[in-house]
């Protein structure tokens, strides 16, 4: 593989070799190669640290499951660290209601919006809304949750009971802050799909909304779903806007109206004064966070595969 | 091309080592600098508590003013990351809102110096019509026995518990003094900060919470604890009963420059800058 490079490079050097002189030449290539080392360099480090700090989760996760059994980490659903009880059961179930309760109402809303964007807006109308929505994607997530605070959490406190903190304002909060990716991934996949489909379709008589529905959107169907996809890994991951807005109780909520603590919330609210067993408990649950994405992307990426055969036959 | 890139692996983990290394290096000289000579220099760090903090933060500033080749820096994190920090050497001072748990005195040789005292204030929002209860009304809220202010001779309107989370000195002040260890119910609203906590009584007539006295302002209302008044003489002399104590640790008695510091802290001006910045001096 070396050589091959290192042939390609004398390849694209040899016009300037003639011109040159020979001491300059091997210069040059010195300096090519101490710059291919320094990246190769980079790259190494990087792919270092990522193994390190994965090695440091479960290093510093381990313990812990060891000792209590993964079964009971996991379905236990009393978490009291101070008292040695350190199930997370709760907080994994939380993590996918609250997840699942922003991909409820922003997956129809986010395909619409990127269908309107993408076919029946004028071109020009559709790149400005979505440069609008890139805008709305550069808001930090802190500020997602401050919004929620004074205003979501106040206004379910108010119209529809309970303390506000809740599941559904968590819920809100997280599927604005993931509008933006699935909108604009949707977009883009719809935009990609070939023009002589559409005119296909078209000319045969089909409707512009039968069109968009059997022909449109089922030949975007592998962009939507990693648009998806991006959504939900956004939405487990985020931390600093739930904790705000979702009043983590470590409960599995009867409604949504009542708190909820996610996987992410735990080890942010309590890493600061943990120590000990708790610690080892919270580092655990990273580790679980880590492995359940791991394993949500792989398994929805071989579904975004199967989806896409099924397609084409 | 596969011996070149475990060579180039290998140069990585070199790196990093010695990174690692000349980081702890640094901060371990650091502390034994500037004991002897006659003007202080060098730099010290004081980690762990964010109550603790933000009077380290001002502390650290007078002293620095005073001696001018000092540098103390310091971070946050909370208790348990102080005790960390100064077990492992990355931190010469740890700072800690609550009293040493006996896995952490069995770790190291530690040294504990308190500094200050914190009441902990139990608050309601100001619309609310209680303005006193006994400690007893405030567990059985806290483990979930009364539900409702009307219980209480307030409003018909059900109770908002908000709390800090486990492992918070706060709550461990609380919990120990007020709940006598009992469960906090499993439904309450858990928020990671004093910040948090005041917002979220301020927000809501129905809420109650508890903050450290330093924090409590005009957007919530401190309830007189059976009959005391949460004030800085009833913490003093013992009659209002949620307080804890500020400790400064080290491993091992303080020495050079942390022991300056320290010294610096215990003094009249350190103590009368603590009094300034809304806790109460240890004298």
């Amino acid at each position: 593989m070396e050589e091959a490079l290192q042939n390609q490079k004398i390849n694209i050097l040899a016009p300037t070799n003639q011109l040159s002189a020979n001491h300059s030449h091997s210069r040059r290539r010195r300096g090519e190669k101490a710059i291919e080392k320094i990246l190769v360099l980079c790259a190494a480090i990087f792919i270092l640290a990522i193994f390190l700090i994965t090695l440091f989760i479960f290093a510093k996760g381990m313990p812990l499951i060891a000792k209590i059994g993964l079964g009971d980490f996991l379905f236990n659903t009393q978490w009291s660290p101070t008292k040695g009880m350190y199930g997370i059961g709760s907080m994994f179930i939380g993590s996918v209601l609250i997840t699942l309760g922003a991909l409820i109402w922003t997956v129809p809303l986010g395909l619409s919006t990127a269908i309107l964007m993408a076919e029946i807006a004028p071109p020009r109308i559709g790149t400005i809304l979505g440069n609008l929505i890139n805008l709305l994607a550069g808001i930090p997530s802190v500020v997602y949750g401050f919004i929620g605070l004074i205003v979501i959490v106040p206004f379910i406190r108010e119209n529809l009971g309970g303390n506000g903190m809740s599941l559904l304002a968590g819920a809100i909060i997280l599927g604005i802050m993931i509008l933006p990716t699935l909108i604009n991934i949707s977009r883009d996949s719809l935009l990609a799909v070939p023009r002589e489909y559409k005119e296909g379709s078209l000319a045969l008589g089909a409707t512009h909304f039968q069109t968009i529905s059997r022909v449109m959107v089922p030949a975007a169907k592998s962009g939507i779903i990693t648009a998806v996809v991006l959504g939900m890994g956004r939405a487990i991951g985020e931390t600093m806007a739930v904790v705000m807005v979702t009043g983590n109780a470590a409960i599995i909520p009867g409604s949504i109206l009542e708190p909820v603590r996610t996987m992410t919330s735990n080890i942010v609210l309590e890493m600061g004064y943990a120590s000990g067993d708790h610690q080892t408990a919270l580092f655990a649950t990273g580790m679980v966070l880590f492995v359940f994405i791991v394993i949500l992307n792989l398994s929805i990426n071989l579904f975004a595969k199967g989806g896409q055969g099924i397609g084409r036959n | 091309m596969k011996k070149n890139f475990g060579r180039i692996v290998l140069t990585g983990i070199l790196v990093l080592a010695l990174l690692v290394v000349t980081g702890c290096g640094k901060s371990n000289d650091a502390g034994e600098q500037g004991s002897d000579s006659g003007k202080l220099s060098g730099t010290i760090t004081v980690a762990g508590s964010t109550s603790v903090q933000p009077f380290s933060e001002v502390l650290a500033e007078e002293f620095q003013a005073v001696n001018t080749g000092v540098t103390v820096n310091v971070q946050g994190g909370g208790s348990s990351q102080g005790v960390e920090a100064v077990i492992s050497g990355a931190a010469q001072i740890g700072a800690a809102s609550r009293d040493l748990k006996d896995e952490e005195k069995a770790r190291a040789n530690l040294v504990v110096t308190p500094i200050a005292l914190d009441g902990v204030a139990v608050v309601v929002n100001p619309a609310n019509k209680v303005s006193a209860l006994t400690a007893e009304d405030i567990k059985n809220i806290y483990i979930g026995n009364i539900k409702n202010w009307q219980e209480l001779g307030g409003e018909d309107a059900p109770i908002t518990i908000i709390s800090r989370e486990e492992g918070s000195g706060t709550r461990d002040a609380f919990s120990e003094i007020v709940l006598n260890k009992e469960d906090i119910v499993k439904d309450a609203i858990i928020q990671n900060s004093t910040g948090a906590v005041k917002t979220g009584v301020a927000g809501d007539k129905n809420a109650i919470g508890y903050i450290s006295m330093a924090k409590v302002d005009q957007a919530v209302k401190a309830l007189r604890v059976d009959g005391v008044e949460a004030n800085e003489a009833n913490v003093k002399n013992g009659s209002y009963k949620v307080q804890r104590p500020f400790i400064y640790i080290t491993n091992g008695e303080p020495q050079g420059l942390s022991k300056a510091f320290i010294e610096y802290v215990l003094s009249d001006e350190g103590q009368s800058i603590i009094s300034e910045e809304g806790a109460f001096s240890i004298q």
